[in-house]
């Protein structure tokens, strides 16, 4: 099968660091794949360098066929990829409504439709605030917002950025709960997580990546048992 | 009042003279809101300052006049035509700023905030000289409003009538933008963009539209400021720098972004201006200090602004400074004595263009050290340069003291009006700090501009003789030359000692700076006097060169010369700002015998910015970078 997304040989760099190393990656249509290491590892410079911002990049990036590499991030989040930034990223100002309504892009071949009501049923949280600036609202509120602003774009793939961090036991479980609704409307994920119990939740498949290299690649299942890994590279 | 006035009928019209007293200040806010808010929107989104503004303020001016006169002679003179025409000529504006930003300002927004404020600036020079060509030199009378002749009564007092429609245009623009803003998909990404734009970009919108939808928008608010205003002040090739001055001040007080913010500032600045005049007319300049003073100190960022809006912009490449190698300083002198063996190579001609080259490359060093490792970019230099030179000048008008004191007591005179200007202006920093002092300068040359008793006005003040030991060419050569190039060097000496290293901590790293014991802020206010200081030594030698001062000499023109100078020198070097005195005044010595001088000046600067988005310096770094071992990071 043809994957929806795929990396080869990519390397990025911030003003003046180069930060990941010549990696390779893929992602099929319909997975949700985790890429886990420690802090700093690179995990949110992998997923801004396939979004696009705030990194140089080289090599070849994939999706959906095309190559993506040269294009802004705009573009690239036009053929149907979504962000959710580490740091949420809600426009403080503007209400939840308002949040919603700058991540809506028409319906998308392929993608499941998604309305204000639907993402509301998926975070019922977000219902009851939605006339509220987003800035007076809680962390865990903050990130269901972030995802479904994202969503309101009806991507095919999902770029979810730690989307455990400094989250309540609770939250956490309803953002599993999210994501493995996502997975069955069909959507694909790319998460970065250092909660290998969350990613051992949601993920199909795992990469591990250390000092911007891939470690490790293999089921998530496989990552779990396998202690030598975990021991080497991750924390815990 | 008349000597039958009652009591009772006192009241009433001292209450009728208050009401139309306040009237009066609400429509003269109008147009300043409008210019401002527009200036505040494109901030927001692009967080350029578009120096630019006002001449679309102008342009709006000078196409309502040409539109209304058309479609009367089309439609009649009816309302429908006459309102129209002014609609249409804001329209007209609109597209113009978004073909600027299409044109120009997309290429740039990457760019040190310098390189954005001279683009823009160049944009003011052409559109100067395509207002010139198109309407003419003469101040135009603007177009009555139908049925808007005469003035109404209110409580037995006279109001233009066509200032009620000022006092509501106000409000309703402010309301309609409110209902841009948050009731249309437009405005939230202008909103949301004003807080984070990259994120939006990566939720899919074409930042490039949007940004350009703001520039039409801003440029409309602009343009529609200049035409409404038409009936009330017409319009003339003077309004763009008036109005940008005063829409300046609108946003400083009013906050950075916030239109309501540029709303209420109007409003106090319109009142000030409506009582100003009528207690005191020279007071209403010194008010607006006042009232500016008052607001930065207790809100620095405005009365609405929010300080996050206002961050340092993207620096200036400055190299960090090394000791200067013996064979640098074997060329300095190599330099020095090839200047002063000038008079034997030179002609008269020759010989006063040096003058002029010295004498601004001073000026430019000074502003230099202020924009360089001060990391503040000035914009209202002139008020130093032409202050030394109006100190010197009023000196031999009202004491007749001799030249030799003159010249010393003009730079502590410029330096006292920088401790002064610079006391608000180092409050802020980025392109607050560059609007603040361009405001300040232009209120410094209305000053002079208009207290036409004491400082001559547009005349000048002439009769500034030499002493007899430079009466001479070449004598005077060499005192400019012995006062420039020491000037400079000291400069230079001051800003690699502890003091200059401080300052440049401050610029990079404002919170360690501070964190280590330096008060980034006095630092910064000590250079901007000491800066002032050396811009009014040019400026007292330039006036004995030329024997006379104009209010030119203080005009936005002249701090812009400055900043060009240092532009085209690049920021690093000692000679930087030398070899941009001679460019620019070799420029325009060229340019200044065609018609339409500032155009190509404009267009020059214009393109010099497009060509090289990282300056000239950065590009020769790119360029030739790797024979100096610089190497982009992924080719390794
Ligand atoms: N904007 C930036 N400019 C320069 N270096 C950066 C930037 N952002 C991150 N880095 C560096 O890149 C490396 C990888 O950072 P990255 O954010 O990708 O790590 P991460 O795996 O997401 O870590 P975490 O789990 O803490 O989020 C780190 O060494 C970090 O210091
Ligand atoms: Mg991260």
């Amino acid at each position: 099968m043809k994957p929806l997304l795929e990396l080869a040989g990519v390397s990025a760099a911030y003003l003046g660091a180069k930060i990941l190393f010549d990696l390779d990656l893929s992602l099929a249509d319909g997975e949700v794949v985790a890429l886990v290491g420690r802090n700093g590892a690179g995990k949110s410079t992998l997923i801004k360098t396939v979004m696009g911002i705030q990194v140089r990049r080289s090599g070849s990036i994939r999706y959906d066929g095309q190559d993506i590499v040269r294009l802004p991030a705009h573009a690239i989040a036009r053929l149907g990829v979504g962000y959710v930034p580490e740091e949420r990223r809600v426009f403080g100002d503007l209400t939840i409504l308002e949040n919603l309504e700058v991540g809506r892009q028409p319906p998308r071949q392929g993608a499941p439709v998604w309305t204000t009501e639907a993402l509301f049923e998926i975070f019922p949280n977000l219902e009851e605030l939605r006339h509220r600036p987003a800035g007076q609202t809680s962390g865990g509120e903050q990130q269901m917002l972030a995802i479904a602003r994202t969503l309101m774009g009806n991507p095919r793939l999902v770029l979810l950025d730690e989307p455990s961090e400094g989250l309540a036991p609770v939250i956490v479980e309803q953002m599993a709960a999210a994501v493995g609704k996502l997975k069955s409307q069909g959507l694909s994920v790319l998460l970065s997580e250092q909660n290998l119990r969350f990613a051992g939740v949601v993920a199909d498949r795992a990469y591990v990546i250390e000092s911007g290299h891939i470690r490790f690649s293999g089921s998530m299942q496989g990552l779990i048992e396998n202690a030598d890994v975990r021991r080497a590279h991750l924390s815990v | 009042m008349g000597p039958h006035s009652s009591p009772r009928h006192l009241d009433k019209t001292t209450l009728g003279f208050f009401l139309v007293q306040v009237l009066t200040g609400l429509s003269s806010a109008a147009s300043l809101f409008l210019v401002a808010a527009g200036l505040s929107l494109i901030f927001g989104v692009t967080r350029v300052v578009n120096f630019a503004h006002g001449s679309f303020y102008m342009l709006g001016a000078y196409f309502g006049l040409t539109l209304v006169a058309l479609f009367g002679d089309w439609f009649g003179r009816g309302h429908l035509s006459f309102w129209s025409a002014i609609l249409c000529a804001a329209l007209v504006v609109g597209a113009i700023g978004a073909l600027v930003e299409m044109t120009i300002l997309r290429r740039i927004y990457r760019s040190p905030e310098l390189f954005q404020l001279v683009a823009t600036f160049g944009v003011i020079l052409v559109i100067q000289d395509l207002a010139l060509w198109g309407w003419g030199p003469e101040d135009k009378l603007g177009p009555r409003a139908p049925d808007l002749r005469g003035a109404v009564f209110i409580l037995g007092q006279p109001l233009p009538r066509y200032d009620l429609v000022l006092i509501a245009a106000g409000p309703v623009v402010l309301g309609l933008l409110w209902l841009l803003l948050n009731r249309t998909r437009f405005g939230i990404l202008v909103r949301a963009a004003t807080i984070d734009r990259e994120m939006v970009g990566a939720l899919g919108v074409n930042q490039a539209w949007l940004f350009t939808g703001v520039f039409f928008l801003g440029s409309f608010l602009a343009g529609l400021g200049g035409a409404l205003q038409l009936p009330k002040g017409g319009a003339d090739l003077l309004m763009d720098f008036t109005v940008l001055a005063g829409a300046f001040v609108v946003v400083v007080v009013g906050g950075m972004g916030s239109i309501t913010g540029a709303f209420l500032a109007a409003v106090l600045i319109g009142q000030l201006q409506a009582w100003g005049v009528l207690l005191l007319p020279q007071s209403t300049l010194v008010m607006m200090f006042l009232v500016m003073a008052v607001v930065l100190v207790v809100r620095p960022f405005g009365l609405l602004g929010r300080p996050e809006l206002v961050g340092h912009g993207r620096q200036m490449l400055d190299d960090p400074l090394r000791p200067t190698s013996w064979r640098f300083k074997g060329l300095v002198l190599l330099l020095v004595l090839g200047l002063a063996a000038a008079p034997l190579y030179l002609g008269t001609y020759g010989l006063v263009l040096l003058i002029d080259i010295l004498i601004l490359a001073l000026f430019a060093t000074a502003l230099h050290a202020i924009i360089g490792p001060g990391g503040l970019v000035s914009f209202g230099h002139a008020a130093f340069f032409g202050g030394g030179a109006y100190a010197a000048a009023l000196l031999v008008k009202y004491a007749g003291t001799p030249m030799a004191l003159n010249l010393v007591l003009a730079p502590p005179a410029a330096a006292l009006l920088a401790i002064v200007i610079g006391w608000f202006c180092v409050r802020l920093s980025g392109v607050y700090f560059a609007m603040l002092t361009l405001a300040f300068a232009q209120i410094v040359w209305s000053v002079v501009f208009q207290w036409g008793e004491v400082t001559g006005g547009d005349d000048g003040i002439l009769g500034l003789w030499r002493a007899p030991w430079v009466r001479g060419r070449i004598a005077y050569y060499y005192l400019v030359l012995g006062c420039c190039v020491a000037g400079i060097l000291a400069l230079r000496h001051g800003l690699s000692s502890p003091f200059g290293y401080a300052l440049r901590a401050g610029r990079d790293s404002p919170l360690r700076a501070e964190a280590i014991g330096i008060d980034v802020r006095r630092q910064q206010w000590a250079a901007f006097t000491l800066s002032g200081a050396f811009a009014g030594l040019a400026g007292g030698l330039y006036a004995y060169s030329k024997g006379s001062v104009f209010p030119n000499e203080m005009a936005i023109v002249r701090s812009f010369d400055g900043i060009i100078m240092v532009f085209f020198g690049g920021v690093q070097h000692l000679s930087g700002p030398l070899a941009g005195a001679a460019a620019l005044t070799w420029l325009k010595d060229s340019l200044l015998r065609l018609e339409m001088w500032r155009l190509l000046l404009g267009l020059a600067v214009i393109a010099i910015v497009i060509l090289f988005p990282q300056g000239i310096a950065g590009f020769l770094k790119q360029r030739f970078g790797r024979f100096v071992g610089i190497r982009s990071e992924l080719s390794s």
